[in-house]
């Protein structure tokens, strides 16, 4: 029906002195273009001292409309013209009441040079990598305070919470990181058994496997895709927490939320990514037996037995211990994201993120400081 | 097409505007309403009260399409909304606007952002236009300037509401849906509140559709009051039908104790 609609249109009549403005038709948003267009030319082109708006025709006046009309008699006066409206019915006499034209201050953007923005941008960087280095800091000391009362007051532990958050790390988690582990160990296993061929030393690739799995991947693979999987929904649930004020709930009801939320967590993770590591493990040889058997024709007899001289349970145990630590670094790290959440769906989705990608970095970060411990201990 | 009244209390028969026949709406083997009627007249201020939980918010969600419905039909600008195609459907919401429950303000937006995404969508704007008439529109509802450029986590509730308003009435509506636009707010803004719906809706003359449990405005703005209970509108008319009515929740919401602390 708006299609029908008469478009808005002036009629200038000039007679001494006097511009005689009459309005006719829908003066709309939605023919904003036409209503902008038709008053900025009368504005600019007005000559005379006095001008009527005749306002008697307009079929249809909205805010929009009466904003500019009340604009161009305000920018008319500022032209040094008297403007008036006349004829208005008693509804748009309102209405141009209501909008009565104003100035808006709008802040304009600060832009500055793009060189100090760029250097700006990296002193705020290296200076929210200190900040997030001291929250770390400070929020490990408040979960490890929460934790010891935990262990000082076993009533408060939540068994509930700390089972139903291990179902969804180890228990939902299980089929994933064994199926990746056991491709990935298959996958090294077939360049191992292509590059070691041309030495004729087929045979050590069981050995590349079992070190390499014991010690390094197994680990690796499950922190990487815990940080993933369980790091990201912390972050995620604890932060729409936050957004929702859940948080500040729990904290006037005289419970920490850290102790709640947090530490029932971070104890899941302490045994489920040991739990999953040593199901990765296994699955990534279990990988390796099946290539060294198809492509290398080494039984399954010879594969253990070659996997028994090669390693020892420090091989195993180096892995292994890695992984509380790793457990650590992806709980603290989700959690302490997942508070720093504010209070837009945006900001959630950048923490979820940020958690990620800083605990899969860390992760690495860490499984290097341990290589390097490893080495210098020569164990 | 304008379809006409035969309800004989229609003020002057004027055309209806949002015409609800014998709708049912149920959340699995939850009915929440059955049976129900409801007219809008055009250019009325209808109040919709009910107990808590007896389906408001859902019966506003169901017109607006939100909410499956079982049976029934709804028609709006006379037209029912379930023979419109999809673009037909588009460009009947540009002509409603919508204040929910929890103000539903886009929280990646500042307030002014927000009221301008339906006039960036639906209108050609100049970018100076665009930002007065935002500017406008939020001191119409009565926030301060300053509230323009502040992100929806940083407002009060309040001025939730008032933003949520004025994103409502970000393209000139004809009907405006309010969902309790005036809980939470204090009872001078509350008052002021009322004033500016009546005041939009002389001039530009919206239809106003509102859910409240505030008997001010019910007293003050309100030309109709409609009354939803066992899923069905149990009553229907001007303030003084209701306070007719021996319903007995229309007897104790309007003679309470309360009630008669307002009504002096
Ligand atoms: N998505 C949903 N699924 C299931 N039930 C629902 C859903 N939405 C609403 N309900 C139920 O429908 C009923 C009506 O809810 P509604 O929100 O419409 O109440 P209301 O009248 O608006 O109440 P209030 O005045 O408190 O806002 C309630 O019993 C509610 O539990
Ligand atoms: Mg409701």
């Amino acid at each position: 029906m708006a299609d029908s609609d008469p478009e808005p249109t002036c009629e200038l009549d000039d007679g001494g002195g006097t511009l005689r403005v009459r309005l006719n038709g829908r003066w709309t948003a939605s023919h904003a273009g036409a209503v902008e267009r038709q008053m900025g030319d009368l504005v600019r082109d007005a000559e005379a001292g006095r001008v009527i708006l005749d306002l008697s025709r307009v079929s249809r006046l909205d805010t929009l409309g009466a904003w500019v009309l009340d604009r161009t008699r305000h920018e008319l006066g500022e032209k040094g013209l008297s403007a008036d409206f006349t004829g208005a019915r008693d509804e748009h006499r309102i209405l141009l009441d209501e909008v009565a034209y104003r100035g808006f201050q709008t802040s304009p953007p600060a832009r500055r040079g793009t060189i100090v923005d760029f250097f700006a941008e990296i002193g705020q960087t290296v200076v929210n990598v200190g900040r997030d280095f001291a929250q770390g800091t400070s929020f490990f000391g408040e979960v490890v305070t929460a934790l010891a009362r935990v262990l000082l007051n076993p009533s408060r532990f939540r068994a509930a919470a700390v089972t139903h958050q291990l179902e969804q790390i180890a228990y939902r988690g299980t089929p994933i990181i064994a199926l990746i582990s056991f491709l990935v160990g298959a996958i090294v296993a077939q360049q191992g058994i292509f590059q070691l061929q041309k030495f004729g030393a087929i045979a050590f690739v069981v050995d590349l496997i079992g070190i390499l799995v014991l010690r390094e991947l197994g680990v690796l693979l499950t922190s990487i895709m815990v940080a993933g999987r369980s790091g990201s929904a912390f972050t995620a649930e604890i932060g729409s927490m936050k957004m929702r004020e859940e948080i500040d709930a729990l904290r006037v009801m005289g419970l920490d939320p850290v102790e709640v939320l947090i530490v029932p967590r971070i104890v899941a993770l302490l045994i489920g990514l040991p739990l999953l590591t040593f199901i990765s493990n296994v699955s990534a040889l279990l990988g390796g037996a099946v290539v060294t058997l198809t492509y290398g024709g080494i039984s399954l007899d010879i594969f253990l037995v070659r996997l028994q001289q090669a390693i020892a349970l420090s091989t195993f145990m180096i892995g292994m211990i890695k992984a509380p630590f790793m457990a650590l670094i992806i709980g603290l790290i989700a959690s302490l994201e997942g508070m720093a959440v504010q209070g837009s769906a945006e900001s959630l989705g950048r923490q979820v993120t940020s958690s990620v990608v800083k605990s899969i970095f860390m992760v690495i970060v860490v499984d290097g400081v341990f290589a390097m411990f490893f080495a210098a201990i020569r164990y | 097409m304008a379809a006409r009244s035969s309800d004989p209390t229609a003020p002057n028969f004027r055309e209806t505007i949002i015409r609800v026949r014998d709708l049912e709406v149920g959340f699995g083997p939850k009915t929440v309403m059955k049976g129900l009627d409801l007219d809008v007249y055009r250019g009325e201020i209808l109040g919709f009260v009910g107990p808590s939980g007896s389906g408001k918010s859902v019966l506003t969600r169901t017109i607006l399409g939100l909410v499956p419905k079982q049976a029934g039909t709804i028609e709006v600008f006379g037209e029912n909304l379930d023979d419109l195609p999809p673009e037909e459907h588009r460009r009947l919401e540009r002509r409603w606007g919508v204040l929910f429950q929890h103000g539903a303000l886009f929280s990646a937006l500042t307030v002014k952002q927000n009221v301008q995404v339906p006039m960036r969508e639906y209108l050609d704007l100049s970018d100076r236009l665009l930002d007065e008439l935002a500017m406008l529109k939020i001191e119409m509802v009565g926030l301060k300037p300053d509230a323009a450029d502040k992100m929806p986590s940083d407002l009060s509730g309040g001025m939730i509401k008032r933003a949520a308003l004025a994103r409502a009435l970000a393209l000139d509506p004809e009907i405006v849906f309010l969902d309790e636009p005036t809980s939470g707010l204090d009872p001078i803004g509350a008052g002021d509140f009322d004033e500016l719906i009546a005041t939009l809706q002389k001039t530009l003359g919206l239809t106003v559709f509102m859910v409240t449990h505030d008997l001010d405005s019910l007293h003050s703005v309100c030309d109709r009051v409609a009354a939803l209970g066992d899923g069905k509108v149990i009553a229907a008319g001007p303030i003084e039908t209701m306070l007719a009515s021996d319903h007995p929740w229309l007897r104790s919401y309007f003679h309470g104790k309360r009630a008669r602390a307002v009504m002096g």
